[in-house]
């Protein structure tokens, strides 16, 4: 498995587990607090914070397995971490798509300011779009990476 | 595992004929990554004209050599 494809996979694990995570925490509070009194904010920057964090170390793992899997194989390392035109092309792919389905979930963020509900469920929507996007667009550049395109 | 391109090409038989060269030293040679060779060679990308050019002259052999295009519909 190409180096880029595993970073894609470590994207892909991290932009689900963790807002699973974080909708679970604060969504099973709704049942005691009401939308406005909710307190999400440190969850969320939580969240977000952990999501780099996650993204970082598994990157680095990741780095380190096809390191020791290219000398096992008696493999050159650079023939294994390069970033040539197919991955700057899947990576343009999976980018456009993914941005393309967060714009999509940004006018349902636009609606719900407009028709001003709580800033609680603003921040969850723009969230919630911001990793759909990630989670398409990790998907799509896995399926190219697999299938071709 | 599908074959989106209708590109084909004889990648692996000049590798055979080059005294079996390998994926990894084509990638070396071409300057990208051995998964990118493979995928070529199994169909499941098209390279741009560039890296064309660079794998047949790795070859030494023409284009038309190395890559080929069904006639027929477009």
């Amino acid at each position: 498995m190409p180096f880029e494809e595993k970073v894609t996979w470590v994207n892909l694990v991290v932009a689900v587990v963790v807002p699973v995570a974080y909708f679970v925490i604060v969504l099973g509070r709704l049942g005691d607090v009401s939308a406005a009194d909710i307190s999400y904010q440190r969850p969320l920057l939580i969240a977000i914070g952990a999501s780099i964090v996650l993204t970082i170390v598994g990157s680095v793992l990741a780095g380190i397995g096809s390191g020791i899997s290219a000398e096992l194989h008696g493999r050159s390392a650079s023939g294994e971490f390069g970033n040539d035109e197919r991955d700057k092309q899947i990576s343009r792919r999976g980018d456009l798509i993914g941005f393309s389905v967060s714009s999509v979930g940004m006018v349902g963020v636009l609606a719900l300011t407009m028709l001003e509900y709580e800033y609680f469920w603003i921040a969850s929507a723009l969230y919630l779009s911001f990793v759909v996007g990630m989670v398409v667009g990790s998907a799509v550049k896995i399926a190219s990476y697999r299938r071709g395109f | 595992m599908g074959r989106p391109t209708r590109v084909t090409n004889r990648i692996r038989a000049l590798r055979f004929d080059a005294g079996e060269m390998t994926q990894a030293e084509l990638a070396d040679r071409v300057g990208v990554t051995r998964q990118t060779v493979i995928a070529i060679e199994q169909g499941r990308y098209s390279p741009s004209l560039k890296m064309a050019f660079q794998i047949a002259r790795v070859f030494d052999v023409p284009l038309d050599d190395v890559f080929q295009y069904p006639k027929g519909k477009s």
